[in-house]
Parts: C-alpha cells; sequence; structure tokens
C-alpha cells in the first residue's frame, strides 16, 4: 500500500511541476486571442467569452484599430537577420568544428578556449564597445551589423556541438572511402556530413534560436524599422502610456510559436548533443 | 612581388599542416574582428572620461580613475553584491529543483518522453518573453496571480509585486528559476537514465538503504551532469538582464539594479562610456571566473568518476 501511496504523490508533484512550467506560457498565449478590455477587465474574467485573430491583424495594421508599431517590419528583420545568421555560422561551425574534431595541430586547446571565452562575455558588455566601433564604421542599425554580432554570438556553441558530432564518426569511414579513391573533400562530403547531419541541423536550430531570441545587443544596436527585431520591438509597447496587453501577447505569441516549433524538431538530439559534448569532453 | 606573395600563401595554405588553421581561419577571424578587437577598444575607452556627447574626450587618458571611481562608488557595490547573491540563490534552487524533478521523472515509467517534451520549453523562451510573460502575470492591477488570489478570497488588496523591492527581487528571481530549472533537470535525467544498474543492486545487498544509495552512489554520477548544466548556464548568466530590463527595468528606486542594467544605464542613458566600459570589465571577470569554477568542478568530478561518465 505504501507502494502505491507514492506512485500517487509522484503524479500529483509531476503534474504539479508541468503545470508551473506550462501555465503562464498558456496564458500569454490565451491571451493573445483576448481583447484589451476583457484583460483588462475588473473583476476577472476567467472564461474569454469570444477568441479571435483581432489582436493579431491590430498588429500587422490589417485590422480596423491601427497599431502604431510596425509588426511586420520588425519580423521580417528578425526572420532575415536570424536566418542569414545561422546559414553563416553553420558554414564557419562546420569548417572549425571538422578542424577540432579531426585534427592534431599547435595551439589546438588555446584556441578552443578563446573561442569559448569569447562566449562568456555578457551580451550587454560587448554591445558597449560594438556600439563604439559599428556607430564608427556605420554599422549601427543595419541588419548586416547585427547580423555580424550573431554569427560571432554562435560560433562557439556551433564549433562545440559540431565537433562532438564529428568525433562520433570513426575517422575509419572517412579514411576507406580515401583508399577507395575519394579526395578528402569527397570523402566529408559523401561520407562524414551525411553522417553529422542531424547533429548539424540540431546546432543549426541552436542558433536559430539564440539570434531569434537575443535582445541586450539587438536593443542597443538597432534603431529604426531599418533592423530592429521582434524582441527590441516587444518593449515598443511599454514605451506608450498605456500598456496595450493584448497587442504584446500576441506579438508574444508569434515570438513563441517558431521556438516551440523547433523544440519539437530538437529534442531528441538536444541531450545528445550536450551530455556528449561534455562529459565526453 | 604580390604575385610571389600569393604563390607563398598558396602554397602554405595547401601544406597538411596548415589545412585545420585554414578551416579555423573564417571562425578566428570573425572573433577577433566582433568580440577582441571591439574589447580592446573598450579597454582602453575605460582609461578614458569618454562621453558619447563628447567624442574629443576619447583621447584624453586619465590612468586609473574610472576604476578608482566605481570601486569608491556605493551604488556599483550594491549592484555588484546583489548580483553575486541573486546568482548564488537562482543557481542552487534552480540546482535543487532541477534534482528533485529530475528524480520524480526517473521514477514515473509512463509518459517521460512528453514531460522531457514539456520540460524542454522554458529552454527556448526568449529571456525577454520570459520577463514579459511574468511581467504580466505579476502585474499589481490585471495581473493573474493576483486576480487569482482575489477570486479565491485570499486577498481583497492588489499585492505590489514589481513595485515593492523584495517582492520585485524575488518576483525576478522566479522568472528566472523557472527559464533555467529544466537545463539541470533534463541534464540531470540524463545522468539518471545512463546510469548503471549493478552499483545500486550492489550496494543494497550490502544494506544500504535508500538515503545511503543516493547520497554515496547516485549523487557522484551524476554530479559531473549537474555541473555540465552550471557551465552551460554560466556561459549566460547575464541575460539576467533582459528580465530585468522589461520585468522593473532596475527599478523601483534602483532597488532591483543589477550589475549588467547599471552597465546599460551608466553607458546608455548617462552617455559615460567610459566608466561603463570599467563596469563592463568587471562583469566579464566575473562571467569568466564563473564559468572556470564550474569547469574546474566539471573536469573534477569527471577524474572522481574515472572517465565512466
Amino acid at each position: 500500500m505504501p507502494k502505491r501511496l507514492n506512485a500517487v504523490v509522484s503524479w500529483v508533484l509531476t503534474f504539479l511541476v508541468m503545470v508551473i512550467i506550462g501555465l503562464p506560457g498558456l496564458w500569454v498565449i490565451l491571451s493573445g486571442f483576448r481583447p484589451n478590455r476583457e484583460i483588462l477587465a475588473k473583476p476577472a474574467v476567467w472564461v474569454p467569452e469570444r477568441l479571435s485573430l483581432d489582436n493579431f491583424a491590430a498588429i500587422f495594421g490589417l485590422g480596423d484599430t491601427q497599431v502604431a508599431i510596425p509588426v511586420a517590419n520588425y519580423f521580417a528583420n528578425s526572420l532575415v537577420i536570424a536566418v542569414t545568421s545561422t546559414v553563416i555560422a553553420i558554414a564557419i561551425g562546420m569548417s572549425g568544428g571538422y578542424a577540432f574534431a579531426r585534427f592534431r595541430f599547435r595551439f589546438k586547446n588555446g584556441v578552443f578556449l578563446g573561442l569559448m571565452l569569447s562566449r562568456t562575455v555578457p551580451g550587454i558588455a560587448l554591445s558597449l564597445p560594438v556600439f563604439m566601433v559599428w556607430s564608427r564604421i556605420g554599422l549601427i542599425d543595419t541588419q548586416f551589423g547585427l547580423i555580424l554580432v550573431y554569427v560571432a554570438l554562435n560560433i562557439p556553441f556551433t564549433i562545440w556541438l559540431i565537433d562532438g558530432f564529428f568525433r562520433q564518426i570513426p575517422k575509419e569511414l572517412s579514411e576507406a572511402g580515401q583508399v577507395d579513391g575519394c579526395t578528402r573533400w569527397q570523402a566529408f562530403w559523401r561520407i562524414e556530413f551525411p553522417l553529422a547531419r542531424s547533429g548539424i541541423a540540431s546546432a543549426a536550430i541552436f542558433a536559430f534560436l539564440t539570434s531569434w531570441n537575443e535582445y541586450a545587443l539587438a536593443s542597443n544596436l538597432t534603431r529604426s524599422t531599418d533592423s530592429k527585431t521582434l524582441p527590441v520591438g516587444l518593449m515598443d509597447f511599454t514605451a506608450q502610456f498605456t500598456i496595450d496587453w493584448a497587442g504584446m501577447c500576441a506579438m508574444a505569441v508569434i515570438i513563441i510559436v517558431p521556438a516551440l516549433a523547433l523544440t519539437f524538431l530538437v529534442q531528441k538530439h538536444l541531450i545528445a548533443g550536450l551530455t556528449f559534448g561534455g562529459v565526453k569532453g | 612581388m604580390k604575385a610571389k606573395m600569393d604563390r607563398r600563401l598558396g602554397r602554405w595554405a595547401l601544406r597538411p599542416q596548415s589545412i585545420p588553421f585554414v578551416l579555423l581561419l573564417p571562425a578566428i577571424l570573425v572573433i577577433v574582428f566582433v568580440v577582441l578587437f571591439p574589447l580592446i577598444f573598450s579597454l582602453y575607452t575605460s582609461f578614458t572620461p569618454y562621453r558619447l556627447t563628447r567624442p574629443e574626450s576619447l583621447w584624453t587618458f586619465i590612468g586609473l580613475r574610472n576604476y578608482r571611481r566605481i570601486f569608491t562608488d556605493l551604488d556599483f557595490w550594491i549592484a555588484f553584491g546583489r548580483t553575486i547573491l541573486f546568482l548564488a540563490v537562482v543557481i542552487n534552487l534552480e540546482f535543487l529543483f532541477g534534482l528533485l524533478i529530475a528524480l520524480l521523472i526517473n521514477r514515473i515509467t509512463w509518459g517521460q518522453r512528453v514531460l522531457r517534451t514539456v520540460m524542454m520549453f522554458p529552454m527556448m523562451f526568449s529571456p525577454i518573453l520570459v520577463g514579459f510573460q511574468f511581467k504580466f502575470i505579476f502585474n499589481d492591477n490585471i495581473g493573474v496571480l493576483n486576480n487569482a488570489l482575489q477570486s479565491l478570497g485570499l486577498t481583497d488588496q492588489a499585492i505590489a509585486w514589481l513595485v515593492d523591492g523584495w517582492l520585485a527581487m524575488g518576483s525576478i528571481a522566479f522568472a528566472e528559476i523557472w527559464m533555467s530549472t529544466s537545463v539541470f533537470a533534463i541534464l540531470l535525467l540524463a545522468g539518471l537514465f545512463a546510469m548503471p544498474r549493478e552499483p545500486i543492486e550492489a550496494a543494497r545487498v550490502d544494506g544500504c538503504n535508500n538515503w545511503q544509495v543516493f547520497r554515496h552512489i547516485t549523487l557522484p554520477f551524476i554530479m559531473p551532469f549537474a555541473f555540465i548544466a552550471m557551465t552551460i548556464r554560466s556561459l549566460d548568466v547575464a541575460r539576467a538582464y533582459d528580465i530585468v530590463d522589461v520585468m522593473t527595468g532596475g527599478g523601483p528606486a534602483g532597488r532591483t539594479e543589477l550589475l549588467w542594467t547599471l552597465i546599460a544605464r551608466t553607458g546608455y542613458d548617462n552617455a559615460r562610456m567610459g566608466q561603463a566600459n570599467a563596469m563592463a570589465y568587471v562583469s566579464i571577470i566575473l562571467s569568466i571566473a564563473f564559468t572556470y569554477y564550474f569547469f574546474t568542478r566539471l573536469v573534477a568530478a569527471r577524474r572522481y568518476m574515472g572517465g565512466a561518465a
């Protein structure tokens, strides 16, 4: 009987934990579909009377009520910046990760340590000097300026993950390919790359999410609709006298959705990647 | 002359022992240009009274005066101490909750995969969203928490979660813990999954009770996984900046000011770039110290396991 009780207690506790993890996000998502006056209502309205896409239409400037915040521009900026910086970071990270996984060379540990240390610099501390340099060479408030920063931000972790995935592939496979007449370049693309592909894909998802979610640097390096991203745009709402909670929640949904979708895709590799890279070192 | 240089460079690049350096060159170039070079520049400006509003002040050298000023500034030390305290409390609680959740889920035999996926959501949330989410929930007027407390009749007034100094700090810590506990839970769970059964069975045969098995077998085995989580976590300690910036902006009256929000205020709002850069260097050293500490603990824990993990 105590065993039965034990199981019930674990289930109740687990349920509680999941509620605490899940509920805040769900509440924000739900509020994105509710009219602002229902959110502001006193006493609180618990059961929504009507759910609609009005808030989304409004922040994209499609509905009857116009919102002065150009969310469509921010969305486009976020997408362009996150995708471009991910593609570049993965290309650079693949070549760097391969170098660490397959070659012995001088200063190997030093270079690795240096790359990793560059990631420990807090975003806000890095933003000051980058702001000064970028404003001198005209990269402030440009998509390219932010892409460059995000590539640098993503390189260390990308190299770390991809290094781990390449190491899982036995060296002998590529060597056998070369014995059979492949060049090293061909052996890489035909043998090692396909085997590491899922790992590289998860590194790409991480890089995308880092760029998509970043705030400390973006908020200081962007000014206008030319380069502002969604997380920076979210703060536009608070600058107004009355906070448009419904609009902010709708915008939050737009930021969350890609993150949730990608979580489903990446979860299989996430744990493998993190523990593998960390424990086996 | 140039053609000769090019040819020599070409020959160097094709030598087998230079291949790894050629492969690493793009990564190194980007890091040098975006991180190293600006940081050297900012180290220089931390020795000047540079203000954005007075560009010529970039060329005045004042030695260590910025550092002397911040080290004698009470506000700086309060923010610094609060940051250390905040990190110590938050990381320990994240480890504790993460361990409890991992042990809980490890015991459950059904639905583990679904639970693990749900646990992963907070990791994917933008810190700015986490901040906004809890600003919305903790709002004294329309927040769901106060609404719930009032509807349940537990209180009839609006509790000022984000306005009262201590409550605001607690709310921020809650947001931070909500965001990062799952990193610990997921990695510790992976550690529990990887654990061999034999030592536990052997210990039970030798008459160990549950607590002794946990304390002397399970815990040492999963500690490397905890230190991986802490290392990953310490790489990104400064993202608390995003949360604080949305939730309170460092207020009320600077009572939730952390080192990072103080840097932003000094550098951007007050335009004192030189002084802000001096503080930024303190924060960089703090981050490196955290990462270094957890990394050495990870290496030590791994060695204790005899490389078995």
